[in-house]
């Protein structure tokens, strides 16, 4: 018997510790838990990093004006390391465990609709800050952005290239696996074409791929002006140097997922000068909001926003200010509130949620200079 | 034409780099008849102390002497860690069973893959130009300095490499290492520091490689040795593991056959082809192009 004993000694004082473990964590009555989810390490762990820091700041923010019914804001965050699988474990953590009572996250589509459908049958709001494919809000009624959509965006760029660019002749190069970038590149082709352009290629590629050279060899058989990537910096900063390499002169364009600062280290640098790309902010855009945002921004991190910190920290506040208006912690309160955001003046514009609870705002498109992103113009919706 | 001589450049040079991996897989094998699955991370380990050299010396200008500097560095670096790897994990090993040898072989590689990114950080990172690139037209396409230092360098390695192993001492002793290695221990001959050697070698070969490729696609990460590793074994394996020529030509045909696929077929097949011709070579030719079959010794 006593045998018996000592050998579940050790899983008992497993099960006792979580219990204990348990029981701590859920103190904090005077504390309202919301749950963030985002890339802060893996490939595109920029855009993690810049959410998350705009999310301190609107935390902080909140908090230091004496927070939220009474209570102080406590952010929990947990890194996904840019894995759609490890989203769903760090999403439903963050939901049993923690207990927040809604999310934020994340940048990029594919990984925003791994978390979506867990928070969704949950009934925790969530609000992705830069997820623009279409389908991450149509996952359910507790899912929210407040960025633009991906058929905005093709528009945009479309009409960019056209009128801007003066190309007709596009090919494109397209990340097979990103739902964000094969669905981007489906209503770039169908919007470039009614317009009256021309894709004359389109190769594919996985993200983390290394070598390009092969499908860029095959872009550049077919003689376009111009090269469509709606991908991810850390692949197009490569793309863009083996381009060059090959011979591969025409201007490069893409989406807000060259947004980093990392897009344009290294060799990059020259390959990408004269490139453009359409994001939702430019720290170019001299109104109060933004300027005043870059300032504090940069007084806490000692560096330059990027157009993920922008959102992020609407995001948060947009939430925010839904938790006030709900005067509750109540997942479907907070939800009915966030539906009826209108007209709230975010740091990135004026932001009212639509019935497909996506917002509608203009995008800008920034042109790559001497590594730097340079404001070019802003096409309205 | 001038889109199929390009790709064949650039076929090429990838291939010259699966190259350079696959010899270090052939050499461990041709000695201890077992894989080295821990191979690919030698291979990322050089790219990562490429990249700390060439930030520890300040690489501010691209020179030809620098990038020489970064490269032998680099080679004795990933020298020592392969003969560390060999002493600390195969060498206590070598009377087990060889199923024992290749599971340790995978439990260092995971080992390298995951303290690489606790260490290193597993974002990628952006490696310096250590070269000059500038681009010239030959028959329509278009080469770029890079790849020609990478198909040079290469080239000159293996010349190398064929030197040691046909006309030192070390490399006869090598030889009759992997021919017998009781009888060449009866000869006088010290296996341990042979076996070491050869992993030296090897390991040495992965570091360059890992700094070729680094130059020609310059983004590195601790999980980057996994698939080059897995494609220079099948190299090694199509080549007719243990020998030489073979591994070469393994390396250069799996690169070639890779960037045509992504070319002319589609990207979604690169892996897929690869491993295809893995299967088929062991089914039709389990020896390989170059292997002879061997028969086992009672």
């Amino acid at each position: 018997m006593k045998g018996v004993f000592r050998s579940l000694l050790p899983a008992l004082m497993i099960i006792g510790g979580i219990a204990l473990f348990q029981a701590c964590s859920k103190s904090g009555g005077n504390e309202i838990l919301i749950g963030e989810y985002a890339s802060l390490t893996g490939s595109e762990a920029t855009f993690g990093q810049s959410s998350h820091n705009g999310l301190m700041l609107a935390v902080e923010e909140i908090n230091k004006s004496g927070g939220l019914l009474g209570k102080q804001i406590k952010l929990i965050t947990e890194d996904n390391q840019g894995k759609p699988s490890e989203t769903q474990t760090v999403v439903q953590k963050l939901i049993n465990r923690d207990k927040v009572v809604a999310i934020i996250g994340e940048v990029a589509s594919s990984r925003s609709k791994a978390g979506a459908p867990i928070c969704q049958a949950a009934k925790i709001p969530m609000i992705t800050p830069a997820s623009t494919n279409p389908e991450v809000t149509t996952i359910g009624d507790y899912i929210f952005r407040v960025c633009f959509i991906d058929p905005f965006q093709a528009t945009v760029m479309s009409k960019f290239a056209l009128n801007s660019m003066k190309v007709k002749k596009v090919a494109l190069l397209i990340d097979q696996k990103n739902a964000y970038s094969t669905g981007l590149a489906d209503n770039f082709r169908k919007v470039f074409t009614e317009m009256g352009g021309e894709i004359v290629e389109e190769q594919k590629y996985s993200n983390g791929d290394k070598d390009f050279k092969a499908q860029l060899t095959a872009l550049k058989a077919k003689n376009p002006e111009a090269v469509f990537i709606p991908g991810y910096y850390t692949d197009v900063n490569l793309i863009s140097i083996q381009a060059r390499e090959i011979g591969l002169t025409c201007p490069l364009f893409g989406s807000d997922g060259w947004e980093s600062e990392k897009l344009t280290e290294g060799k990059a640098k020259d390959a990408l000068e004269g490139s453009f790309f359409s994001t939702h902010v430019s720290a170019d855009d001299p109104s109060p909001q933004i300027q005043g945002y870059i300032k504090k921004y940069r007084e806490k991190y000692g560096k330059e926003p990027d157009a993920m910190s922008f959102l992020a920290y609407d995001a948060g506040m947009i939430l925010f200010d839904a938790i006030k208006r709900a005067g509750d912690t109540n997942g479907e309160k907070i939800k009915n509130e966030l539906a009826k955001t209108k007209d709230y003046q975010g740091v990135t514009g004026i932001i009212t949620i639509n019935e497909q609870r996506n917002a509608v705002k203009p995008a800008v498109v920034l042109e790559v200079k001497d590594g730097k992103f340079k404001y070019k113009e802003t096409i309205a919706p | 034409m001038s889109e199929f001589i390009q790709q064949l450049i650039n076929g090429l040079s990838l291939g010259s780099i699966y190259a350079l991996i696959a010899l270090g897989y052939t050499m461990v094998y041709g000695i201890l008849k077992f894989i080295n699955f821990a191979h690919g991370e030698v291979f990322m380990l050089g790219a990562f102390f490429g990249f700390y050299i060439a930030k520890f010396l300040g690489v501010d200008s691209p020179s030809v002497t620098m990038a020489l500097i970064i490269l032998l560095l680099t080679m004795t670096g990933t020298a020592i860690v392969g003969i560390t790897i060999e002493k600390l994990a195969y060498k206590p090993l070598r009377n087990s069973s060889k199923l024992t040898v290749l599971i340790t072989a995978i439990g260092v590689s995971l080992f390298l893959q995951y303290s690489g990114q606790l260490v290193f950080g597993a974002d990628p990172k952006s490696f310096p130009t250590i070269i000059e690139n500038t681009s010239f037209s030959i028959l329509g396409a278009t080469i770029g300095t890079n790849q020609i230092v990478v198909l040079v360098s290469a080239l000159l390695l293996m010349v190398l490499l064929r030197i040691i192993v046909f006309k030192t001492r070390m490399g006869i002793a090598i030889r009759a290492v992997s021919n017998n290695m009781t009888a060449a221990s009866l000869m006088g001959i010290n296996i341990n520091n042979i076996i070491s050697f050869t992993f030296a070698i090897g390991s040495s070969l992965a570091g360059a490689a890992g700094i070729l490729y680094s130059i020609n696609y310059p983004s590195i990460d601790p999980l980057m040795g996994l698939l080059p590793g897995l494609k220079a074994f099948i190299a090694a394996v199509l080549g007719g593991i243990g020998n030489f020529p073979g591994a070469v030509v393994g390396g250069v045909l799996i690169g070639l056959v890779e960037t045509f696929t992504v070319g002319y077929l589609s990207p979604t097949y690169r892996d897929a082809i690869a491993f295809a011709i893995l299967i088929l070579i062991l089914l039709i030719k389990p020896t390989g192009l170059f292997g002879k079959k061997e028969v086992e010794k009672v």
